[in-house]
């Protein structure tokens, strides 16, 4: 069966301060949050011998290898496909642990992109090659037009509404206003607001998106035996999975049979079959957010409920603290920071170490996942190594 | 900024060894979809492979344009400048008759030539027929458009 189950632990997180704007370049963001995860973990720089990180990461390993002074690099890998890469990055480095290719590997994400002009959707030219071809140039330009496509279909086909879009939003403000760290932590948020935000691209207002903030977010893996002898409690990685399924486009995958199964379909399948847990047993689940509705598509995709019933699971309070599944306990991308989903994985290992800010009274299984609309991937955490 | 329904300066797509024939017959009003020339099934965007058997071979089949709005969205400000001046407007997905799998990304307009936001969004609905037309917006560039039919 799985190699990788239980084998290798996150030992060490660390992050820089979150913001609309910080002065820092993105390598000293990138490196400092590095040394902070391995300050977290008791483990120096000096025995460092793997790094992973997102293709799109411009913190490159020799620039991150020449700042932190690690001596000999023998395993690298990234992963592809923005914001559905994270968990694949931290699942490549338990991979290259288990397997003896690394001993400490350092996964991060540093991004700076609260100024308007770092946003990639603005930076175009006359002529668009690849998947965006078929959509840019009819005026489908930004990731929230891609996201809004499949939204109005999934409210058109389940009965979704704008409410259960806003419960995401809320939940995650309500959880942000518990975590100092969060940029949004002294700003709440009222239906009222939700309801008379401007648009962005119908059927998605304002709270509907994710913040574009500066910043960066670090883990470290070891082997679980390593793991045991260091300061703080490991958040075994359980089970990995990735997801890439038939006829799929990238944001804009409306050219399958069935568009509203997206890749996140395709990685539960797999990140269940490897582990010995189920839905059932999630105390917690940091769902990728970087628009509302790919909360409940998340929560569909990863069998928390029946297709469909997406919507209807946040209500009451169903994914906020004390519900029956609480979602984005950090305030996550919409409302904590938007580091591309990494700073989902930091607080889904505090969530397992008991020490969030909205903390789920003894939580055992902790869920993370990336992006859903793009190849995706998926991390399940435990506090316990399962029998 | 318009000439008729062009949107002036907006980008466009870079042909490629797949996707040239498509737009070639758009620039001059035809919709062709690639077929597999071996097991006959219908394919977008267009691939080298048939993912059914696996066949090279394909040819380029002539559709009727009849189709469906699956979805659309209403972009709002900020937008690529070009597109600036038309914000709020719509873009579309619509289903084909032939082949409901078989989906194309254009923008709802009140008749041939007419600008992107000739339509008001409030009207449109999810599941109405319309028919695929094509606005040249260059030598080797006719992009989609759906009216009502």
């Amino acid at each position: 069966m799985s190699v990788l189950r239980d084998a290798t632990a996150v030992v060490g997180i660390g992050q820089t301060p979150f913001a609309k704007s910080l002065p820092d370049s993105e390598l000293r963001l990138g490196v400092t949050a590095i040394k902070a995860a391995l300050d977290d973990a008791g483990i120096s720089p000096r025995e460092v011998d793997g790094l992973a990180s997102y293709t799109m990461e411009r913190d490159i390993e020799v620039d991150v290898a020449r700042s932190l002074g690690i001596p000999a690099v023998g395993w690298w890998a990234q992963v592809g496909y923005g914001g559905g890469a994270g968990c694949g990055v931290v699942g490549q480095a338990a991979m290259a642990v288990a397997t003896g290719q690394a001993e400490v590997v350092v996964a991060w994400r540093a991004r700076k992109r609260g100024a308007a002009a770092s946003r990639p959707w603005a930076q175009v030219g006359d002529r668009i090659p690849g998947a965006p071809q078929w959509t840019r140039p009819v005026g489908l330009l930004r990731p929230v037009d891609e996201i809004a496509m499949l939204t109005r279909r999934y409210m058109h086909e389940y009965g979704a509404t704008r409410d259960h879009l806003a419960n995401v939003a809320l939940a995650a403000r309500a959880h942000a206003n518990r975590n100092p760290a969060a940029t949004m932590y002294a700003k709440p948020l009222t239906r009222e607001a939700y309801l008379e935000a401007r648009w962005i691209s119908e059927p998605l207002c304002l709270f509907d998106n994710c913040l574009e903030t500066d910043g960066a977010v670090a883990c470290v893996v070891v082997s679980a035996d390593r793991a045991r002898d260091l300061p703080q409690p490991p958040a075994y990685i359980h089970a990995f999975g990735q997801g890439l399924n038939a006829e799929h486009q990238t944001m804009t995958n409306y050219f399958r049979a069935d568009p509203l199964e997206g890749p996140g379909w395709a990685c539960a399948e797999v990140l269940w079959r490897r582990a010995r847990v189920g839905p059932d047993d999630v105390d917690v689940a940091q769902l990728y957010d970087a628009f509302s509705p790919l909360v409940p598509l998340s929560l569909e995709a990863y069998g928390f409920c029946k297709r469909g019933d997406g919507g209807a699971f946040t209500e009451e309070g169903g994914i906020e603290l004390g519900g029956r599944l609480p979602v984005n306990t950090s305030g996550a991308g919409m409302s904590e920071a938007y580091v591309h989903g990494f700073n989902l994985i930091a607080e889904a290992v505090r969530q397992v170490r008991g020490t969030s800010t909205a903390q789920v009274p003894d939580a055992r299984v902790s869920l993370v996942t990336s992006g859903e609309g793009v190849p995706t991937s998926a991390l399940l955490l435990v506090r316990e190594p399962v029998a | 900024m318009t000439a008729g329904g062009r949107v002036e300066g907006a980008p466009l797509p870079a042909l490629d060894d797949d996707s040239g024939p498509f737009w070639q017959a758009a620039a001059q009003g035809r919709l062709v979809i690639q077929q597999c020339a071996s097991c006959d099934r219908l394919r977008h965007p267009p691939r080298p492979m048939c993912p059914h058997c696996w066949s090279l071979e394909h040819r380029w089949a002539e559709l009727s344009g009849e189709a469906t709005v699956w979805s659309f969205v209403v972009p709002h400000p900020p937008l690529l400048p070009a597109f600036m001046p038309f914000g709020p407007y719509n873009v579309c997905v619509a289903a084909l008759a032939e082949d409901p799998t078989i989906r194309l990304v254009g923008n709802l307009v009140a008749g041939p030539g007419a600008p992107i936001n000739s339509v008001d969004p409030a009207t449109i609905r999810l599941g109405e027929p319309v028919r695929v037309v094509f606005e040249k917006a260059a030598d080797d560039v006719g992009l989609p458009r759906f009216v009502r039919s």
